[in-house]
């Protein structure tokens, strides 16, 4: 049993084929990466993968369960948590409230015990703060710990998008093009975070990336799309080396 | 000065239920960026299963209330179910047409339901008829129970957004529906629930209400007050609303009295335009500038 599996999947808007039978295999604790050139429909794979919409065919399971189907709402209880090309994060919250946020899924309290703010409740509360500046301490957010999301600059919210992903606790982490936006120095730095990821939190990540010295770096495989179908699986080299992959990017050679 | 403190009490006491009826619409909008034109009417509604049950089946005034809201809350909800989520997602007007649709309907069938109909009807309070003296003034004890229940309300319902886990998830789906979703917050059902709090907050409103306007199937026309205490509070704020009800409320009381007669009617929305003019976003609205 692999850690997660997209089975044929397939999906059209109206008489556009967006994706075309995509399969493939991330195994546990790996980087893997989807690239493909404008309009591959890389955007499109991670939307089926995160439920936004369901796939016109073909199968997603997650740790032998089949998630095909379930509600959105549903992924962070799995253990998979997402961050987005645009960033969403709640504007007018601070960096620490977003991250508690996060733990909305590990809250178990009852409302009344809530409003009476009861010992269990003083206890969780201080757990899972514990649990967000543990986060903020591995993306060195502490300068940010308390400004409003809105009045900071892209390169840090995009790291505080991914601290909040990080803050509900996922085995899994889809990254939607983590390094756009972001200049080569924060670029770099992402990279560093990422390959944490892997080592240290020990977390699986499955990313979609333009930025091919970010890939190279940090992917362990790496699947090129073109035009919603499978181009090539493999090792950021193979792939890179692949001549349909060279074709799809600079066209065909005369 | 007696005076003034009468009337100063009386436009607060009124400007609680306005208050009451704009957190409405506040709550709605601020989750599904939707305002309810029938506001007013579910208020209506609830002022009349109160009346049901205090006066037709003879339950006590606080059991009424708990009647009243209980079946509103679940009323919220099913609307919000059944009428706004097939309509989820199309234009705006779309919904807003819905919404005073929805409204309409409340009205004709409140007038045809056996037992309610067209006639004035009146909700016995514990708190009749008593007078109680503040500072020289004489206040009806029922007044001062609008503005103390209202304070009450507003103290459970920021306890509840502020520190409950739920609360916080709607606060969350409001700021960001699509981030919500991938913090696990079930945002369909969060909106749902939202509807039964406002339901339940304007029902609220028809039960202080009543004792002063009565209870009928055109009381909902407050609404048409209560929308320029939420626009003066600015839209989508829900301190917002409390104060501009409370704005509303008193410039009506004090130019009914010191200015000619009709400047009543219009003194709310003359405070919409000033505050439209000034500070367009509203006394407490949030800047909303999208950054690129």
């Amino acid at each position: 049993m692999s850690f997660f599996t997209a089975e044929n999947l397939s999906i059209q808007f109206g008489g556009v084929k967006a994706v075309t039978n995509v399969s493939f295999e991330v195994e546990r604790g790996e980087v893997f990466t989807i690239i493909g050139p404008n309009g591959a429909g890389k955007t499109t794979i991670f939307n089926l993968i995160s439920l936004i919409y369901p796939p016109t065919s073909g199968r997603i399971l997650f740790e032998g369960q089949e998630i095909t189907g379930l509600a959105p709402h549903r992924v962070a209880n799995l253990g998979i948590a997402r961050t987005f090309q645009n960033i969403e994060l709640f504007e007018h919250a601070t960096v620490l409230q977003n991250l508690l946020i996060g733990r909305h899924t590990h809250r178990t309290t009852a409302l009344w015990q809530e409003l009476l703010f009861l010992p269990p409740v003083r206890r969780a509360e201080i757990a899972h703060r514990e649990a967000a500046e543990k986060v903020i301490d591995f993306l060195d957010l502490q300068h940010y710990r308390d400004s409003f999301v809105a009045g900071l600059p892209y390169g840090v919210r995009k790291v505080v998008e991914l601290a909040r992903a990080l803050t509900t606790g996922p085995k899994l982490q889809l990254l939607d093009e983590p390094s756009s936006g972001l200049n080569p120095e924060e670029s770099d730095d992402m990279a560093f975070w990422i390959e944490d990821l892997k080592k240290d939190l020990g977390i699986t990540v499955l990313m979609v990336e333009h930025d091919m010295s970010l890939v190279s770096r940090v992917s362990d495989r790496v699947l090129a799309l073109n035009q919603g179908e499978m181009l090539a699986l493999g090792t950021s080299r193979e792939v890179q080396s692949d001549p349909r992959v060279i074709e799809a990017y600079l066209g065909k050679q005369e | 000065m007696a005076q003034f403190l009468q009337l100063a009490l009386s436009g607060i006491a009124i400007g609680c239920v306005y208050a009451l009826v704009a957190l409405g619409f506040v709550l709605i909008y601020k989750a599904t960026e939707t305002v309810n034109f029938a506001q007013g009417d579910v208020m209506m509604l609830g002022g009349f299963f109160a009346y049901t049950a205090t006066a037709l089946m003879g339950w006590p005034y606080w059991a009424g209330i708990v009647f009243a809201l209980a079946v509103m809350a679940i009323f919220g909800m099913a609307a919000e179910r059944i009428v706004l989520r097939p309509v989820l997602g199309q234009a705006q007007f779309t919904v807003v047409m819905v919404t005073i649709g929805v409204g309409y309907v409340m009205r004709g069938v409140v007038t045809m339901t056996p037992g309610w109909g067209t006639d004035t009807y009146k909700i016995a309070t514990p708190f009749a008829e008593k007078v109680v003296n503040i500072g020289g003034a004489a206040i009806s004890l029922e007044q001062l129970m609008i503005i103390v229940m209202t304070a009450a309300l507003c103290a459970v319902l920021f306890a509840f957004f502020r520190f409950t886990r739920i609360g916080i998830a709607m606060q969350a789906t409001s700021q960001n529906q699509l981030a919500a979703y991938y913090m696990g917050i079930p945002v369909a059902r969060v909106n749902t629930l939202i509807w039964g709090i406002s339901a339940a907050v304007a029902t609220f409103a028809g039960i202080l209400l009543a004792p002063i306007t009565f209870v009928h199937a055109n009381m909902g026309f407050i609404g048409l007050k209560a929308f320029p205490a939420a626009v003066v509070g600015g839209f989508g704020s829900i301190p917002g609303a409390i104060v501009g009800g409370l704005i509303i409320g008193l410039v009506e009381s004090f130019s009914g009295f010191y200015l000619p007669e009709g400047f009543k009617d219009i003194a709310a929305y003359i405070v919409v335009l000033l505050v439209l003019m000034f500070k367009p976003s509203g006394l407490f609205g949030e800047k909303l500038r999208k950054k690129v």
